[in-house]
């Protein structure tokens, strides 16, 4: 600043200073500043190395123990002191293939409804509505679904099984409405804001001239849609499904309360079964000793694995279609 | 059975049509070596009665009346902003798919309102094809697909040969065919500039409009490749009514032989200034307004 | 009608009709279904306050829990205990979160910027559990017990991708005019992001932090293994704290009827305050569709 007025009003300004009285390493303020936000940026690096070197601090005893067949390992055994995840993986992609299966059409739907038909007006409030389902927290989805889903399902089982307890999948024991059926529901529910949202930032990132172009040919406004827009942007749709499915298979609490906890490899949609999330969460305060934790948090591993390894295709595949401009948060 | 046979109907209806005025485009020639000119008999294709579009509230072309005349090639240039690519945009219902977009008055086809409740804006679409700015194949579909992209979808069954005739004759109407008969596989977005132009150009045509709208179809491409689309263009006129907006004067006098001069008004809304023959109009116009424009005065 | 055989534009043929009625099914559908989507959230809402609005009053805010089984009883501790862990969150979260934006976008250099924005954005991936796990073997074990502490870095870790990430869009929409005009004054880089850009973008800002409050506010998961809970008034965040979230698992998951209301209380005032922090920011800054 000083050396501004100086300028300003000195008749000779450039005998009074130089351009090398001030020479870029003496510009304290900035170095100190970028070293500081340097520093932040660094500590995210730390936090993600921290949150995996944590996961493997505290499931090594396990992993010592079981090795890597601990993945397909089929006895949990607390007792015994015997442990093996392959029955709750299974009940976790279940659960989620069942939700996606549900969801997906929904979801993508909606997104087309919402980029395309919907008038101008609605749209905002729209998906306002739509990113507020989203807002709501897992553990609210599990208290309505215990308390109201549950009810409902268990009428549903009871009338499947009754009607067509012949099928395999209709087989199981249909008393408890918790179970694969309600959790797949009730994730279903929760991951469609998601995929909602996503699908509906991709279609609208379609080039207008597609659609118009198809229009133009005579096609009605689906086959646009159908011919035009949806293969146009499938990479990215896809990108969207498989990030709800990241989500459904971390989701905890939801599935915890709705899912029924039982340690089964899955033999029907009625089965109450663990998935990952919902065996760490129902065991760890019951988790008596070192082993039985450790083997708990190798089971959070597992999923941790999983789900980078999905959420890193669906980032690819949303950024190659996208280029960036698509958030998950809104 | 049923269907088919109206299809053969369909078709023979409008053959039966199109080869009327043809003869009369014929007979029009005739008089032009003769020094007869009448432009007023021609036969009409589409006929603008009191067309006004709108963006919400905002009116962007004002009372358009206009008759464009059949197998001739109209153009219209005007200054940016005044409407122009609107006001194609109207003629094949396509304004009503932009935000807000809404018209009144009246466009006749073949002395139908395309504005009338009970009609279907896919059929009038059918009857009045468009080509775009940029051109915009689809991405996912290979060369021939794009081709018949509009036809399949009006047919309820489509045996190969048919489709393999339909997409051959396509690209030779649009000129394509030499250079990509070996390349019907592959993607659309393979070809150059100029050539996927004229592969949505060919794809229009696959659909057998009467009336190819073209929204300054030349803008995004070189030199050459907007040489091979106006002598292209040309070529249609024996078969098709072209409608082709152009900020580029000299297109409009190298292709059209009518020329429309749209202009802003006071009110921001496009108006029709004058309508005449390509010829008349860039060599002795009615209106000063136009003069100016012609003559690089302003706009 | 009776000119349609003649007509090109009153197309009538079989295969016609068909397209035309697929093109109405399909609208139908599609409208169906973001009709279910809004129907799933506003039938949640609405027997969240239908069950949950009648059974607070004061005293269900400010009393402390009764011992299990005995009616009534408050959860004046687990307010509390939220408010503290998620505050305390914030104050981690936010340096870092938006002194790492400022990092990545005023100071782009492009594969460190890039690797540490994909960082971020699997950050917000990671299931809350395994967060809940990993702090449990970070903080809770090395100190000994549960703790609000241990809550606290739990909710950091979750709420840090959301700011970078939000804050990094906020600072992106700063106009680079306004940075190149405060630099060519002779202003250092510094001066200039602190003076210029933070006060340009913090509507966007706040919005962000708002949006990783709420996110935090309702996460349960990770809070069994660090702040864990306690049903008594504590404040400490050295041992287990009560949160709402904890406290609407476990009473909704036991098995006392008068649990279970208090349970749809607590729901009804945790979705309140989220849906409120949620309109607040929609209305700080408009959505990014309404142009």
């Amino acid at each position: 600043m000083a050396g501004r007025n100086t300028i300003a009003t000195s008749p000779l300004p450039a005998q009074k200073t130089k351009l090398s009285d001030h020479p870029a390493s003496a510009n304290w303020g900035d170095r100190i500043f970028y070293n500081l936000v340097r520093l932040s940026a660094l500590f995210v690096i730390i936090l993600s190395s921290l949150l995996v070197i944590e996961l493997f601090h505290g499931s090594w005893e396990a992993i010592n123990k079981f090795g890597i067949g601990f993945i397909w390992g089929t006895t949990w055994d607390p007792v015994k002191e015997e442990f093996g995840t392959l029955p709750t993986i299974i009940g976790t992609l279940v659960k989620s293939l069942l939700a996606l299966i549900i969801a997906v059409p929904i979801s993508i739907g909606a997104a087309v409804y919402i980029a395309i038909f919907a008038p101008k007006w609605l749209r905002g409030p729209l998906s306002y509505l739509v990113e507020s389902l989203a807002a709501i927290p897992s553990v609210i989805f599990g208290l309505w679904g215990l308390f109201v889903l549950v009810p409902i399902v268990r009428v549903i089982q009871i009338w499947l099984k009754g009607h067509f307890g012949w099928f395999p999948l209709f087989s199981g024991p249909a008393v408890y409405g918790v179970g694969v059926l309600a959790a797949g529901i009730i994730l279903a529910i929760m991951i469609t804001p998601i995929i909602t949202a996503i699908s509906r930032d991709i279609i609208r990132s379609v080039p207008k001239s597609q659609m118009e172009g198809m229009l133009a040919l005579g096609a009605t406004r689906w086959e646009a849609i159908r011919k035009a827009i949806l293969p146009y942007c499938r990479v990215g749709l896809a990108g969207a499904v498989i990030l709800g499915l990241g989500r459904a298979l971390g989701e905890t609490m939801a599935v915890t309360m709705v899912g029924g906890n039982a340690f089964a490899l899955i033999t029907s949609l009625f089965d109450p079964v663990h998935s990952m999330a919902s065996q760490i969460a129902s065991e760890f305060s019951e988790a008596t000793y070192s082993l039985y934790i450790s083997s708990l948090i190798y089971v959070g591993l597992v999923l941790f694995g999983i789900t980078i390894i999905i959420n890193i295709l669906a980032q690819i595949l949303i950024w190659k279609i996208s280029n960036g401009k698509v958030g998950i948060i809104e | 059975m049923n269907k088919r046979d109206d299809q053969v109907n369909n078709e023979g209806t409008a053959t039966e049509e199109r080869s009327l005025p043809h003869r009369r485009v014929h007979l029009h020639s005739e008089h032009q070596q003769q020094g007869e000119q009448k432009p007023a008999d021609m036969p009409i294709s589409i006929s603008i009665q009191g067309l006004n579009a709108y963006y919400g509230k905002f009116r962007a072309v004002k009372n358009i009346t206009l008759d464009i005349k059949a197998k001739q090639v109209t153009s219209v240039i005007g200054p940016s902003g005044c409407g122009k690519s609107t006001m194609l945009r109207c003629l094949n219902r396509m304004h009503e798919e932009t935000q807000n977009g809404r018209t009144d008055g009246k466009v006749l086809l073949d002395d139908e309102d395309i504005y009338d409740k009970r009609v279907d804006p896919v059929a009038v679409r059918r009857k009045i094809g468009m080509v775009f700015q940029k051109p915009n194949p689809f991405p996912t579909m290979s060369v021939f697909d794009n081709v018949v992209a509009g036809f399949k979808l009006n047919r309820f069954w489509v045996n190969k040969s048919e489709l393999a005739d339909r997409v051959e004759l396509a690209l030779k109407q649009a000129s394509l065919w030499d250079e990509v008969k070996d390349k019907l596989n592959q993607s659309g977005m393979a070809l150059s500039g100029g050539q996927q132009q004229r592969l949505c150009i060919a794809r229009t045509l696959a659909v057998e409009p009467e009336v190819v709208l073209m929204d300054e179809p030349c803008s995004a491409l070189d030199p050459v490749a907007t040489l091979k689309i106006e002598d292209l263009i040309r070529q249609l006129t024996s078969k098709y009514t072209i409608v082709i907006v152009t900020h580029n004067m000299q297109q409009a006098a190298r292709v059209s032989d009518w020329t429309t001069f749209l202009l802003m008004g006071d009110d921001r809304a496009g108006e029709l200034i004058e309508y005449g023959e390509t010829k008349q109009l860039f060599t002795n116009p009615k209106d000063e307004r136009t003069e100016a424009y012609i003559t690089g005065r302003f706009g | 009608m009776a000119t349609a055989t003649q007509s090109k534009l009153h197309v009538t043929d079989l295969h016609f009709r068909r397209r035309k009625i697929a093109d109405r099914l399909a609208f139908i559908a599609l409208s169906a279904c973001a009709g279910i989507t809004v129907f799933m959230l506003l039938i949640i809402l609405s027997y969240i306050f239908y069950k949950g609005a009648t059974q607070i009053d004061w005293n269900f805010l400010t009393a402390l829990p009764k011992p299990a089984g005995e009616p009534g009883g408050g959860i004046r501790n687990a307010l509390i205990g939220s408010v503290i862990i998620v505050a305390l969150a914030s104050l981690m979260a936010m340096p870092i979160g938006i002194g790492t934006a400022i990092f990545l976008n005023e100071f782009p250099s492009f594969w460190v910027g890039r690797a540490i924005r994909f960082l971020a954005d699997v950050l917000t991936a990671v299931p809350s559990i395994v967060v809940g796990l990993a702090v449990y073997t970070l903080v809770v074990r090395p100190m000994g017990s549960f703790s609000g502490f241990s809550g606290s870095v739990a909710y950091a870790f979750i709420m840090i991708p959301i700011i970078i990430i939000t804050a990094q869009e906020a600072l992106r929409l700063v106009p680079s005019n306004l940075r190149e005009a405060s630099l060519a004054l002779g202003v250092p880089r510094w001066r200039t992001i602190l003076m210029i850009v933070l006060p340009v973008s913090s509507r966007a800002l706040l919005t962000g932090l708002i949006l990783a409050v709420a996110r935090a506010l309702g996460e349960t998961a990770p809070m069994l293994f660090t702040s864990f809970g306690n049903a008594f008034g504590n404040v400490n965040i050295s041992k287990p704290t009560a949160t709402v979230p904890v406290v609407i698992y476990r009473y909704a998951t036991g098995p006392y009827d008068d649990w279970h209301s208090q349970a749809w209380a607590a729901a009804f005032i945790l979705v309140g305050v989220i849906l409120l922090a949620s309109i607040i920011t929609r209305f700080v800054i408009r959505s990014k569709f309404d142009e």
